[in-house]
């Protein structure tokens, strides 16, 4: 049905997304392969450290890239494994980043290698949006009475808190509470009952601003967003709080659609610092649950300071909070 | 202070470190006395488990004497001497709220990398990896507790630390084993690994009145220390016979032990071509875990019966036998201990004189000598079964 639905444009555009599916799928494999037979050589193509923590964590990263390729080729339309692909990437330039920190030998090699898997991160979360895109398009509209912009990204995070619907709607529609939990928020200055002004910080730690209006607000329910105007990051989207089901307190909803600067390349640059959007959703509502089951934000020796990764020992610097 | 740091695979290193401060509003700072090295240290320490970074400091089984609280903490006050559960539990979530506290939904800072992992994430454990929250350990002077309102557990009675300290994790945690076998009287428990979280759970199941408690090892000494400590009715060394399946099958009637519980988990040693092919599977890191004990429990578990698992698993296992499993009707029962929810109950028992914890300890050294306490342990060297580090 949906097949039969679909306009000879989207089946053209679904065509190609099967055919980069077929190539990441069989790069996957090929890579995946190389990282487990000859770990080695795979780190000193790539300018790492050829040593035995390099080996494990290469063929570790093999097994991954396997399982992805082999998903990839006999789910081509699930986003999973998409996602898994992407997941990865932002993994290894991690790694990546942290050989460029560690060695100046072999600095040349890294930087390429970063470059070239910067480059089949944008591949992936191409498809990746692809994919979603093509299976959510329809799903959003009818939810929203909307259609997608051309360049928008979305992502969708869910969370049930132990706390009862009122609450849960009463502490998020409070705007300026929502610091306290939002990482990247640096401020929420509340200008009128529909109006407020938003600071975050975005990548490399530049402020970006914007105003908002709240367009439906729906009390215990749904608060549903906008950015106004020339916005640095153009976003909407809405919050539903719905009962979850046996008295388990508040199923909460976040549909975000956003227009990241410098587009699929900026959500790369954004997932290098580990700020990709629906991860940081995810976290975002987590320390959520946890400031309103909990009261506060919790922390470990590893998570508490600025820069990572520290390892989980105490520290003399004053601790970062939310 | 000084405190036991993984340097990386198989290096372990006391060192000074700066001291734990307050950093949540619920955190308490116990100066520690005593503190042990756990089997699962030893997982840590072969490199098994992802997400160690250098310079982390170990340890989960630890307790002290308070000596600050923060401003929300209101049932300890500085001097209380506790023992400190080894999963961080917040005591307000649903999960919290239903006893299962080693599933707390807001411990567990990292629980992003947790869920890439596992699908979801468990509570944050003290000393046990990034993905389990990068909370510094307790094989140290001092420790950060958090959430000191909902874990430690007051000893006011003058009880040693040797009596009580193993409340933290192997007394529950064998406990736990016991108790999810749904022990019946006339029953018969096989016990797989007679480390110390075997001695526990052999112990338990005698406690919960189990009929015969078989327990099966390759080092004679632990047998030994089963049979006339635990109270282990049976033993069995796997290296002497040709199928503990068959062994099993003629000490209970062909039936096979109601319950078998696997207190050996990822790194499980055997014989035969399996053992080879999942050294080899590991090696490669085709598979994270040896399940050789636990396919041993499924297939030699009576019809119908209970496998319970406590024995710690890092990832993926390969020929699960899963067809023994379902035609069979078994029930598998399994988690990180809820240790919260027993700890009462157990110093219970000890205050009773019905058990005394310390019959585990082979080795009592200082904090700094805690790297070769972790040689000792995982080479089984000297009879080593437990070791227990002063501060």
């Amino acid at each position: 049905m949906e097949v039969a639905s679909r306009s000879t444009a989207s089946r053209a555009e679904a065509g190609k997304a099967d055919r980069l599916a077929n190539a990441l799928g069989w790069f996957s494999i090929g890579l995946g392969l190389a990282q487990i037979a000859a770990p080695r050589s795979v780190a000193r193509l790539i300018g790492v450290k050829d040593d035995d923590k390099t080996t494990t964590l290469m063929r570790t990263i093999g097994v991954r890239e396997l399982a992805s390729g082999i998903g990839i080729l006999n789910q081509p339309r699930a986003p999973g494994w998409a996602w898994s692909r992407v997941a990865g990437d932002v993994m290894d330039l991690a790694l990546l980043g942290s050989a460029l920190n560690a060695s100046d030998e072999n600095r040349g090699r890294t930087v390429a290698a970063s470059a070239a898997v910067l480059g089949v991160t944008a591949l992936d979360v191409l498809y990746g949006q692809q994919v979603k895109r093509r299976q959510s398009e329809e799903a959003m509209a009818d939810e929203r009475g909307t259609t997608a912009k051309d360049g928008d990204r979305e992502v969708t995070r869910v969370i049930t808190i132990n706390r009862p619907p009122d609450e849960v709607y009463g502490f998020w529609r409070r705007l300026d509470n929502l610091p306290r939990f939002m990482r990247h928020l640096e401020s929420v200055e509340v200008i009128d009952q529909q109006r407020s002004h938003w600071r975050a910080k975005g990548p490399a730690d530049k402020t970006v601003e914007w105003d908002a209006v709240i367009t439906q607000d729906r009390p215990n329910e749904l608060i549903a967003w906008q950015a106004e105007g020339n916005a640095d990051v153009y976003n909407e989207g809405t919050v539903r709080f719905r009962p979850a089901p046996g008295g388990r307190g508040t199923e909460v909803v976040v549909d975000l659609r956003y227009d990241p600067p410098g587009g699929a390349a900026g959500v790369a640059v954004a997932k290098l610092l580990h700020r990709e959007p629906g991860q940081q959703v995810y976290d975002d509502l987590r320390r959520l649950k946890q400031v309103l089951e909990i009261g506060e934000v919790v922390v470990s020796d590893a998570t508490a300071y600025p820069g990572t990764p520290h390892p989980a020992q105490p520290d003399v610097r004053a601790e970062v909070t939310v | 202070m000084k405190a036991t740091c993984w340097m990386g695979k198989q290096s372990v290193e006391v060192v000074d470190v700066p001291d734990p401060k307050i950093l949540n509003s619920r955190d308490a700072i116990v100066r520690i006395t005593s503190t042990a090295i756990c089997g699962s240290d030893l997982h840590l320490y072969n490199g098994l488990v992802p997400s160690m970074e250098k310079g982390d400091i170990l340890g989960h089984e630890f307790m002290g004497e308070v000596v600050e609280i923060g401003r929300a903490v209101k049932n300890l006050k500085v001097g209380d001497r506790v023992v400190v559960p080894f999963p961080i539990a917040c005591g307000a979530c649903a999960a919290c709220q239903a006893d299962a506290y080693s599933l707390c939904e807001n411990s567990n800072p990292n629980a992003w990398m947790a869920e890439k992992m596992w699908g979801h994430s468990p509570a944050g454990i003290f000393g046990y990896s990034h993905m389990l929250g990068g909370f510094a350990g307790g094989q140290a002077e001092y420790a950060r507790v958090p959430f000191a309102d909902v874990g430690p557990l007051k000893i006011e009675n003058g009880l040693s630390d040797e009596k009580v300290l193993f409340l933290s994790d192997i007394f529950p945690t064998g406990f736990m084993g016991a108790e999810m076998c749904g022990i019946q009287r006339g029953q018969v428990i096989a016990v797989w690994g007679a480390g110390p979280v075997g001695q526990f759970a052999i112990a338990s199941a005698i406690m919960l009145g189990a009929d015969r408690v078989i327990a099966i090892d390759r080092f004679p000494y632990r047998l030994e220390m089963a049979r006339d400590k635990a109270g282990a009715t049976d033993i069995v060394n796997y290296e002497e016979v040709d199928s503990v399946s068959e062994t099993l099958k003629e000490m209970t009637g062909g039936r096979g032990p109601d319950a078998c519980i696997d207190a050996v988990g990822m790194e499980a040693h055997g014989h035969g071509p399996m053992y080879v092919y999942d050294r080899v599977k590991q090696a490669t890191k085709m598979e994270s875990d040896r399940p050789i004990a636990l396919r041993e429990a499924i297939t030699a578990c009576r019809n119908g019966g209970v496998v319970s698992v406590v024995g710690v698993y890092s990832g993926f296992i390969d020929k699960f036998p899963m067809g023994s499993v379902m035609n069979r009707g078994l029930t598998i029962r399994t988690g990180q201990c809820h240790v919260q929810k027993y700890m009462k109950r157990l110093l219970g028992h000890i205050e009773r004189g019905d058990i005394d914890p310390s019959f585990v300890i082979t080795h009592t050294m200082d904090l700094s000598d805690a790297p070769r306490g972790y040689e000792m342990f995982v080479g089984k060297d000297d009879n080593c079964e437990k070791v227990v580090l002063k501060a």
